[in-house]
């Protein structure tokens, strides 16, 4: 594949040598690692739970809190259910109550951001004062009275996180159209007989689309760390069903015990895919402004 | 400070062609108070070409987007084939807005990066809801304005500011709007480009008896161009 070009030996560019040949390998490095950690997670999520025929939820009292081992890798619970297993399937939860918060957050927040800058005028004021005053108060406070309006479940905690996550979207999106808005192009929309919604949904939604999607992806382990402080404060989901909160939260009592592995790798779980997925999100913005710094974002 | 009679002063006289847009006192800017233009008036009648030729920053873009519908002066009246214009921008009726073909400054800033120049061309006639023209109009005008069919599903950064004013003034004239708008149209342009652009627009107008309202600092080619050159001093009250 690689063959001798005839300027070879001719000076890199500028824009290149600034960046340096040691940062781009650990940049890659990152991508690399992220999109392999993302994938592995995103698989064991799908295929453990149909393939392997184990219930997550069988308790064996006579090996309970044992220390990780070949028969259990990642050790037992206090009621001795497999801690890998559940730690699976909790991700699987988190995961998915991730995904789709943060998808829900950004429909919405695509959606009054580009409103109030393409409406511009009272709506644009009165839809970033709401969003003002949401923003002002602490959006686990403003989660948790969500999750309280409801019984436990998935859903409740889903439409806390959303409800709580479209605010960032929503200001970033409104301040891209505002700034597209004045530009000369939508001018000549505007003399081309374009309406309102044809020249939001055929210029300035697709210009704002790669910002809303980088909030997005963002907003998934943020979502999942809501989700688990939400379940660790018990008000998430209920206390059977495996969420990586819920056996964060279960495990304490034997953390004091001196068993950490009921915590550890529940913990790890939680950490290693958001920041993979972070990872990810990080590159992602480095390619669409590339001057600006990339940096761990949670 | 008010002179707005003068411009019809110079009409030619003979068998007066029916004035399609007046503006009368315009008064427009960006800032409350601080008005960019003072108390313009301008009349152009049907199929006739006028030239506006003032100093960079006098404040003919913002008349010419005041005269297009695209920007909504804080005070005076604008008549376009006698009827008071009231409404501005998206709030003005379709067929008044696409009255006008405007051609911007910059075809870069003037042409959605995301569209080929195909979309970039048949986007008015999608937006009024007229796709079934798209491919007639696209033969008749990619020649007009000297575009090879390679060129049409580039986007607009794979082709040079020249090529992108084409695409651009073939947009404006897609709809067979009335009233061109040229807002120095060719100030970014080498000689050649601008005589072909100027070429095409004069066969629209030949072909289509449009009015013609150029905007620019260029005297020389404003002359060669259009039936009259207004000085901006001559139509804008003092600042």
């Amino acid at each position: 594949m690689t063959c001798e070009h005839p300027d070879a030996k001719a000076p890199a560019p500028v824009a290149w040598r600034s960046r340096g040949p040691r940062q781009r390998s650990w940049r890659t490095l990152r991508v690399r690692t992220s999109a392999a950690l993302t994938g592995a997670v995103v698989l064991a999520v799908l295929l453990v739970p149909p393939l392997v025929q184990l219930d997550q939820q069988a308790v064996d009292l006579a090996a309970k809190l044992r220390p990780p081992s070949w028969a259990h890798p990642f050790g037992t619970d206090d009621v001795g259910r497999d801690l890998l297993l559940r730690c699976v399937h909790g991700l699987r939860v988190s995961l998915f109550i991730g995904v789709a918060a943060a998808l829900v957050a950004a429909v919405v927040g695509t959606a009054v951001g580009a409103l109030a800058g393409a409406l511009g005028g009272w709506v644009d004021r009165v839809a970033m004062r709401v969003v003002d005053a949401l923003a002002s108060v602490p959006h686990l406070l403003l989660g948790v009275f969500v999750v309280a309006l409801f019984r436990p479940g998935v859903w409740p905690v889903l439409l806390s996180i959303a409800a709580t996550h479209w605010l960032s979207t929503a200001r970033i999106v409104r301040a891209e159209v505002l700034s597209l808005r004045g530009r000369p192009f939508v001018d000549a929309a505007v003399s081309g007989g374009a309406s309102r919604w044809r020249i939001a949904v055929r210029h300035l939604v697709p210009a704002v689309l790669p910002q809303a999607g980088l909030a997005a992806v963002l907003s998934v382990p943020h979502a999942m760390w809501h989700e688990s402080a939400l379940s660790f404060l018990g008000l998430g989901l209920p206390a059977h069903m495996a969420s990586l909160g819920n056996l964060v939260e279960g495990a304490r009592g034997s953390l004091l015990a001196g068993q950490w592995w009921p915590t550890l790798f529940p913990g790890l779980f939680l950490i290693v895919p958001t920041l993979a997925v972070a990872g990810l999100a990080g590159a992602w913005r480095d390619r669409i402004d590339p001057r600006r710094r990339s940096e761990l974002m949670l | 400070m008010r002179d707005a009679p003068a411009p019809t002063a110079q009409d030619r006289g003979t068998a007066p062609a029916p004035t399609v847009l007046e503006l009368r006192g315009i008064t427009a800017g960006y800032e409350r108070h601080r008005p960019v233009v003072r108390d313009a008036s301008l009349t152009l009648s049907a199929g006739e070409a006028v030239g506006l030729l003032g100093p960079s920053g006098c404040g003919k873009s913002t008349l010419a987007r005041v005269a297009a519908l695209l920007h909504r002066p804080s005070a005076g009246h604008l008549l376009l084939d006698g009827t008071p214009v009231t409404r501005w921008r998206h709030r003005a009726p379709r067929a008044q807005r696409t009255a006008f073909g405007v051609v911007l400054q910059q075809p870069r800033l003037a042409a959605d990066p995301r569209l080929t120049l195909t979309d970039l061309i048949a986007e008015p006639l999608r937006a009024t809801g007229r796709r079934a023209e798209v491919p007639a109009r696209l033969a008749e005008l990619t020649p007009l304005v000297g575009l090879t069919p390679d060129l049409l599903t580039r986007r607009p950064h794979e082709v040079s500011d020249g090529q992108l004013q084409r695409a651009c003034l073939a947009r404006a004239l897609v709809l067979r709007p009335r009233i061109l708008v040229c807002d120095e149209m060719t100030a970014m342009l080498d000689a050649s480009t601008t005589a072909a652009l100027v070429t095409a627009v004069e066969a629209y107008r030949a072909e289509t008896g449009a009015a013609l309202l150029a905007v620019g600092h260029d005297a020389v080619l404003l002359d060669r161009w259009c039936d009259r050159v207004l000085p901006w001093k001559a139509i804008a009250g003092a600042a």
